[in-house]
């Protein structure tokens, strides 16, 4: 039997990281809802404590159908492999936490999602890691910024809610040139819009909630590696190029060349922090994935539908969508993400924060709820829910105002959805008159 | 573990225990553009089983600096002059693809100081087709794909080095560059392969072997195929010193795709 030659990214998406089950035949992945995996013998159980041996132990550390979404997003994203996570969150946090302790220091775009901005500017804070927040395309900002105890660039591939797309060849550059990775979000594009570590990202993650998953049903997290980074070359990862005493002296750099920076985060992350996927979970997600191909390019195909019809509405002030000529991100855009730049994106309504209120309780297809990324299409009010903590100044600096509303196109029929959205603007008209 | 071979620090990974001159030793020789973390499962799991782990960087490659050998006899004398640094008066040769040639040269030219042969992945002759050679010298990284899609049998792997989670392809891909990226005067990846193809002293060497030999072939292998061995094959066994033929259900990433099966069978045949 030949080997496989090189599978696309729709075959990947269906077969990356899965067989039919040897021991039963069936052809869809298994749920392996276990906590545990019996041990061969003794000095099978030792060997696979020490990383001698490679297999699962106990689900907090691996499990066989998480294994498979992990190679599943790894083989879509290009990279050497992947951590499945409680969240997104989580999948954030573990990446920092690998990296880096108290006293070190970050670098991060000002157009994140609310919970990574708070993650950074409050709670990272409280544990002695500092973090510079610079506009997404303020090369010199972020070049600025670097300290001697910088450890890691971070940024979202589009920025939520503005979709300010992150230059990442530039941004990566700088990074690397101050000897640090560069993590990315990528949840609101998916490796279908745009495959970061082909521009120059090391580390990539997504909340596996939004696009992957794709059904609003499950929240899961996923860290991928690119494998590109040369800790023992940066010379500021003493956590992954000296032994450590917390997993039998390990020196993760040596024991993999390329692979330290996921060692790590299983053997130690997983294992102390604990913020791991449910099997069932991971299965859900991997539903989804099957379809992500499809699901995008319609999702993409909707929301030119969309943004085409807001932007001819007098009631609109302003469509934040790349795709248009109007939006700063808009060259860039062309240039990383040549098949869109998603279906989440925000638009100011004319008139009063009431009529926004208004504009949002008019909607029936359209759901009022703190998601994205879902196949049915979705709203909020970002300045009074997921950014509600940041100062105006900082919504400012994330190019949220208090009259911003975010969508999130799904996958109904395109109609049905322009004819929701005429109607809600005609009730926003009329609760201004 | 650095040692000084040839005048030029050389690193070998020692399976995460310190060297002990009470034990046996075994050499691990990676292949082209690899390094010594492709046999980090086997490599450790032997170092904790009483053997002394030398998984080497071959001379230019990633860790280890010097002269990036050209040829296999060159790559041989390495060996010997590696095995003279480390004080080790015999040990096990391990070598998978240019490094099973390496290891069967070596093994050849040591003869006694050699007390057991493990070829994974070997042909002879490892002939590299004009277009690859060319493709490895002026668009690496279209090689480089193409070797590791060559090399890849599953779109499943199990568990491998870094864990549950590996994506074995994308894994070689990044080691592949990174090891190019490791030696900036000289092509690893155009040197690997003309030693490869040019190694005419195959069937030669195999006849001097002293020790037992194990061949470990992968099933669906398409870089080194099971019949590109026969001529090594036949002569092993007229001389007596062939003992053990093994295949695991993989292509040519035996110790990643088949971490497990590829172990046991060479820790196995360490314990003749």
């Amino acid at each position: 039997m030949p080997g496989y030659s090189d599978p696309g990214f729709d075959t990947l998406a269906l077969h990356a990281g899965a067989a039919p089950d040897p021991a039963t035949g069936a052809r869809a992945v298994p749920i392996h809802l276990t906590t545990s995996f019996v041990f061969e013998s003794s000095e099978h159980a030792a060997s696979l404590f020490n990383l001698e041996r490679a297999g699962h132990v106990y689900s907090r550390i691996s499990n066989p159908t998480n294994a498979v979404l992990e190679q599943r997003i790894a083989a879509l994203e290009g990279g050497i492999g992947a951590i499945a996570t409680a969240s997104g969150q989580a999948a954030l946090h573990l990446s920092i936490a690998t990296l880096m302790g108290a006293g070190a220091h970050i670098v991060a775009s000002t157009a994140l999602y609310g919970g990574s901005h708070n993650l950074l500017h409050y709670t990272l804070r409280r544990f002695g890691i500092d973090t510079t927040f610079v506009q997404p395309g303020d090369l010199d900002g972020w070049r600025a910024a670097v300290r001697p105890n910088t450890k890691l660039f971070f940024g979202e591939t589009v920025g939520n809610p503005g979709l300010e797309v992150l230059d990442i060849p530039a941004v990566s550059n700088i990074a690397h040139e101050a000897g640090v990775p560069l993590l990315v979000d990528s949840t609101l594009t998916s490796p279908w819009l745009i495959k970061p570590f082909d521009h120059g990202a090391d580390l990539i993650y997504h909340s596996a909630t939004k696009f992957l998953s794709g059904h609003g049903t499950v929240i899961g997290g996923l860290v991928v590696d690119g494998g590109s980074f040369d800790w023992d070359a940066s010379g500021k990862f003493a956590e992954l190029t000296q032994s450590y005493d917390g997993f039998h002296n390990m020196v993760f750099s040596e024991e993999s060349s390329v692979g330290a920076f996921l060692l790590r985060a299983r053997r130690e992350g997983l294992r102390d922090f604990g913020a791991c996927m449910s099997p069932h979970t991971a299965w859900l997600i991997l539903q989804g994935m099957e379809t992500l191909p499809l699901r995008m390019a319609r999702h993409v195909s909707n929301t030119e539908k969309i943004v085409n019809f807001l932007a001819s509405q007098p009631l609109v002030a302003r469509v934040g969508h790349p795709m248009l000529a109007s939006h700063p991100s808009h060259a860039l855009a062309q240039k990383l993400l040549p098949r869109g730049a998603g279906s989440v994106f925000s638009f100011d309504l004319k008139g009063s924060r009431e009529q926004g209120k208004a504009f949002v309780e008019a909607l029936k297809v359209f759901s009022h709820l703190a998601n994205v990324g879902d196949c049915r299409s979705l709203v909020i009010h970002p300045a009074s829910t997921t950014h509600f903590r940041m100062s105006d100044e900082a919504l400012a600096g994330a190019g949220i105002t208090q009259g911003t509303i975010r969508l999130s196109i799904g996958l109904e029929d395109p109609d049905d959805l322009i004819d929701d959205l005429k109607r809600a603007l005609k009730t926003a008209e009329k609760a201004g008159v | 573990m650095e040692l000084l071979v040839n005048g030029a620090k050389t690193y070998a990974y020692t399976g995460g225990k310190t060297f002990d001159p009470a034990q046996p030793t075994v050499v691990m020789i990676h292949g082209v553009l690899n390094d010594h973390s492709v046999w980090a499962l086997q490599s450790r799991h032997l170092a904790h089983h009483g053997w002394n782990v030398l998984a080497v960087d071959l001379p230019g490659h990633c860790r280890s600096g010097g002269e990036a050998p050209s040829s296999v006899e060159e790559a041989a004398d390495f060996i010997a002059a590696l095995l003279d640094a480390a004080g080790v008066e015999k040990a096990a040769l391990v070598g998978h693809s240019w490094g099973s040639l390496i290891a069967l040269e070596a093994a050849s030219k040591l003869k006694e100081r050699v007390s057991h042969l493990v070829l994974v992945g070997t042909a002879f002759p490892m002939k590299v087709s004009p277009a690859l050679l060319e493709a490895s010298l002026n668009e690496p990284m279209k090689a480089l794909k193409l070797v590791n899609v060559f090399s890849r049998s599953t779109l499943a792997p199990p568990p491998s080095s870094l864990g549950p989670g590996t994506w074995v392809y994308g894994a070689s891909m990044a080691l592949g560059r990174r090891v190019l990226a490791s030696n900036r005067e000289v092509n690893l990846f155009h040197r690997g392969f003309q030693a490869c193809d040019r190694y005419a002293n195959g069937e030669a060497a195999i006849g001097q072997i002293t020790c037992p030999v194990l061949f470990l072939f992968g099933e669906h292998d398409q870089m080194t195929p099971h019949s590109a061995a026969r001529g090594l094959l036949t002569i092993a066994r007229s001389t007596g010193k062939f003992r053990q033929i093994s295949s695991v259900p993989v292509g040519h990433h035996q110790m990643s795709e088949a971490p497990d099966e590829t172990l046991l069978v060479i820790r196995d045949f360490l314990a003749l």
